[in-house]
């Protein structure tokens, strides 16, 4: 019994219902005969995609930055680098002269510019950061939404030339989305591009065995990720970091800069962000400009609280849980919904809800009592 | 020479703290003379715009006043009107009736929902407008939930101009022509005299059994309300002036008039009392006169061709902007209350609230119900303005909009005004009206500038709330950075402190 009550308070009530509800789907969509290879591969697929974008928040929780809501502005430098060098690709036609080495290499110019911004704009942004501390919270989302609203007018007053980017038979402006299939779409994760684009012996980062999808190139990518961020927290550098996020006072005490470390984290979870948004842009096949990515910083921040983050500490297992289970929820609601009511808004309402009222538990766990 | 320089200092000062209103109204002007629309179109479009959004962002200043910021929750009171609108609608009501059914229904969900939205901010002191904004996006997606499956799916509801063609889920846009549509706004001047006239003989007459009753204090106020009121609906039994008040619009022109004619009464009552039973202090009079004085001006403006047929164009739907007028006396006199106090006192310490006995808690989860019932309040006079309820998008910009229209004004976190509000509203505005022409002048896209105005709107919150929280820091560090300027460093703190206590 006490071990059964010590469980429950490790978990939460929310994460508890969360999980129970994701099993819950799974088993009632087995049951309503989907094939579970097919959900699986869906599951996993959403799971890698959105997983660089959830491990961005780490170094902003662990550096005391809070929740950042303005990794908005690493996926504004991360799409603006892909537009780039999409154009660029296309300027210098790279597709006929490097055939089936220009996606890569497009991939690797678009996730260069994006770093590359993604460290000027973090560092920015965390010396903004620094001003505000205490508010970091609703000043970063709004600086978050701010961005992307600029961003839609940098967006509209583009003037490129690669077809697959801007509207047809206007001179200025790019599309809402542009499609990647004959860029960096699907190269580390959908079969059929690598098998039809890629040489014999790359033909391992994704296949098929049986009904099931293994992005193994993705996995790879996620996962060194992953294991950077987790041994970057385990250097002297990283401690610190941690250090000025859990105790400002003492960590000052004994002569870190409190100030710095904040700059640091947050420039690193700007970075993370524009290679997350890349990353999901090849799994997704598609580069969503304009309004798309206004939520995504919610729905980033929804994944790690789900994960068992809180406001002021989080792991890497809680990125790898609260996407699995997030993200496992609304890839498996869709076809159960449709079976049992056919509204197809409704996995989109259930993530409205799911997002924001984990977001609020949060908040009220970390915010409560007199002042 | 030191005069002369703190008038400079204070001038700076002013030009400073109106900054951000001062920069907006420059982005406003170039707009306008960028987009070339003639001045009545302009006029005409920001007085339709102050009608329908006024009253949401005056709903905003309480919460401020109570130290509980800007409430994003007032989503909130706009979805509780949605709902009471939604149903009003369903069983078919219309005109003003229907109007004052849907306030009966959705007052009541609005106390609710401001009851629970200001005990969840009790638990979250500090975080307020974060969770506010979370919050509203939370009760977005449970007010989806309901509009989509459970209307319909669970509550049976049958009405195929409503519903969507399966049976579950409330259409998109629902058409509030021939039912709600100006039914707050085309109310007749006569009536409005009319009710109130019956309205405040109801009062009196209670107050005047009362008062033979012993158990109220009948005042010369009372009965000086009493007699104008009566006076003005016996006027308004006058043919001409009845023929004047039986529209529901009034041209621009009259009610500057109007306003010109109560403010110079005004001036000269006060210069009467100066002068007859203060007996005295010609030093008094130099305002009221130059007040008077600009209110001849302005008339006379009046006559100049341009200004005339701007002013002759416009028509203003009277009873929204009383119920504005209404609301700014409200918030205005709020102060004066033992309430009001205690709001502001919690507003700038909670510490030194607690100290003196103010239920703390208590006086914040009043604050954010009075701002969410008038905040539904506002959406409903802002959606019979529209005239089409967009079912699922009518209240998500709201709070955003009101917020910024709010601080455009020159508000901040810690303080905000019923005049910021209107100025607000009217920048804020005005750019929304001119932006997509200037775009088309400027950059051959409308487009542009609707993402621009967009921005703007994001942006101003964004840099007000980090100027605030800049402030607040720097204030914080304010007693030991002030430390080496004064001889004796121990005393900063307790300088400080009665300025809090203020």
């Amino acid at each position: 019994m006490k071990t059964l009550k010590n469980v429950y308070d490790n978990l939460g009530l929310p994460r508890l219902i969360i999980g129970l509800f994701f099993i819950f789907l799974l088993v009632t969509s087995i049951a309503l005969g989907f094939s579970p290879a097919a959900i699986f591969s869906d599951v996993i697929r959403r799971w890698l995609m959105y997983g660089t974008l959830v491990l961005a928040m780490v170094p902003g929780i662990q550096s005391g930055i809070g929740l950042n809501f303005g990794v908005s502005l690493g996926i504004s430098a991360g799409l603006l680098g892909s537009v780039l060098a999409m154009e660029i690709s296309f300027l210098r036609n790279w597709s006929e002269v490097l055939g089936a080495a220009a996606p890569w290499l497009t991939l690797l110019l678009a996730l260069l510019f994006g770093i590359i911004m993604a460290a000027v704009l973090g560092t920015l942004y965390g010396l903004l950061l620094n001003r505000v501390k205490g508010s970091e919270m609703t000043v970063s989302t709004y600086v978050g939404f701010s961005v992307i609203a600029f961003m839609n007018i940098v967006w509209l007053s583009l003037a490129f030339k690669n077809g697959e980017l801007s509207w047809p038979l206007q001179g200025q402006g790019l599309r809402n989305t542009a499609s990647l299939s004959g860029s960096f779409g699907g190269l580390l994760s959908n079969p059929d591009t690598v098998q039809a684009t890629q040489p014999a012996w790359l033909h391992w980062l994704a296949f098929k065995i049986g009904e099931f999808t293994l992005p193994l190139g993705l996995i790879l990518v996620f996962g060194l990720l992953c294991f950077f961020v987790w041994l970057f927290f385990r250097s002297k550098l990283g401690i610190a970091m941690s250090g000025a996020g859990e105790n400002q006072l003492f960590t000052t005490s004994s002569g870190i800069n409190v100030d710095k470390k904040r700059i640091q984290g947050t420039a690193i979870s700007t970075v993370l962000g524009a290679v997350g948004i890349i990353l999901y842009a090849q799994t997704y096949g598609f580069l969503q400009l304009y309004n798309a990515p206004l939520m995504m910083g919610f729905a980033s921040v929804a994944s790690i609280l789900i994960g068992g983050a809180s406001v002021q500490r989080a792991k890497i297992s809680h990125v790898l849980i609260g996407t699995l289970l997030f993200q496992g929820i609304l890839v498996t609601a869709l076809p159960v919904v449709n079976e049992v009511i056919e509204i197809g808004t409704l996995p989109e309402v259930l993530r409205i809800i799911i997002s924001n009222g984990i977001i609020l538990y949060a908040l009220s766990k970390t915010k409560g009592g007199n002042q | 020479m030191s005069q002369a320089n703190s008038l400079l200092k204070k001038a700076g000062s002013i030009l400073f703290d109106n900054k951000v209103m001062i920069a907006f109204a420059a982005i406003c002007l170039a707009a306008i003379l960028l987009s070339g629309s003639t001045l009545s179109f302009i006029v005409d479009g920001v007085f339709t715009r102050i009608a329908r959004n006024t009253f949401t962002v005056l709903a905003l200043i309480i919460p401020v006043l109570a130290g509980l910021g800007l409430n994003f929750g007032i989503v909130i009171g706009a979805i509780a009107a949605q709902i009471a609108v939604f149903w009003v609608v369903y069983w078919g009501f219309g005109g003003f009736g229907g109007m004052m059914l849907s306030v009966l229904i959705a007052t009541p969900l609005a106390v609710l929902f401001g009851f629970l939205v200001g005990k969840l901010f009790n638990r979250m002191k500090g975080a307020e407008m974060i969770a506010g904004l979370i919050l509203g996006y939370f009760a977005d997606g449970l007010y989806q939930l309901i509009f989509l499956v459970v209307i319909g799916g669970i509550i049976p509801v049958n009405n195929p101009k409503l519903i969507i063609s399966g049976g579950v889920g409330v259409k998109n846009t629902i058409d509030l022509t021939g039912n709600l549509k100006y039914a707050i706004d085309s109310v007749r001047m006569v009536d409005i005299i009319s009710i109130l006239f019956y309205a405040v003989l109801v009062i009196t007459l209670i107050k005047v059994v009362l008062h033979f009753l012993k158990k109220w204090e009948l005042k010369k106020g009372d009965l000086l309300i009493f007699g104008i009121v009566g006076l003005a609906f016996g006027i308004s039994y006058i043919p001409v002036v009845e023929r004047f008040l039986s529209t529901d619009r009034l041209r621009l022109l009259d009610a500057l008039t109007a306003v010109l004619i109560v403010l110079a009464i005004i001036q000269l009552v006060k210069i009467g009392k100066t002068l007859f039973i203060d007996k005295g202090q010609p030093g008094k009079l130099v305002k009221p006169i130059a007040a008077l004085l600009a209110c001849g001006l302005i008339y006379g403006l009046t006559y100049i061709p341009q200004i005339e047929e701007v002013l002759l164009f416009v028509k203003l739907p009277v009873l929204p902007f009383l119920l504005i007028a209404g609301l700014c006396w409200f918030n205005q006199n709020l102060l004066s209350t033992r309430l009001g106090q205690n709001m502001r006192t919690v507003g700038q310490s909670q510490s030194v609230a607690m100290a003196s006995g103010i239920n703390v808690d208590q006086t914040r989860v009043i604050a954010m119900i009075i701002s969410t019932v008038l905040a539904s309040w506002g959406q409903l006079i802002f959606l019979q303005n529209i005239g089409t309820f967009s079912t699922y998008g009518a209240h998500t910009q709201i709070a955003q909009f009101a917020i910024a229209a709010l601080l455009v004004g020159g508000a901040s976190v810690q303080k905000a005004t019923n005049k910021q509000a209107i100025i607000g509203v009217i920048l804020f505005h005005t750019l929304f009206i001119v932006a997509p022409q200037a775009g088309k002048e400027l950059f051959d896209n409308s487009q542009i500038c609707e993402y621009f105005r967009v921005f703007v709107s994001y942006g101003v919150i964004a840099l007000s709330l980090a100027m605030h929280a800049w402030k607040k820091i720097k204030k914080d560090e304010q007693p030991p950075a002030g430390g080496p300027d004064q001889r004796n460093p121990t005393l900063a703190p307790v300088t400080a402190k009665p300025r809090v206590e203020e």
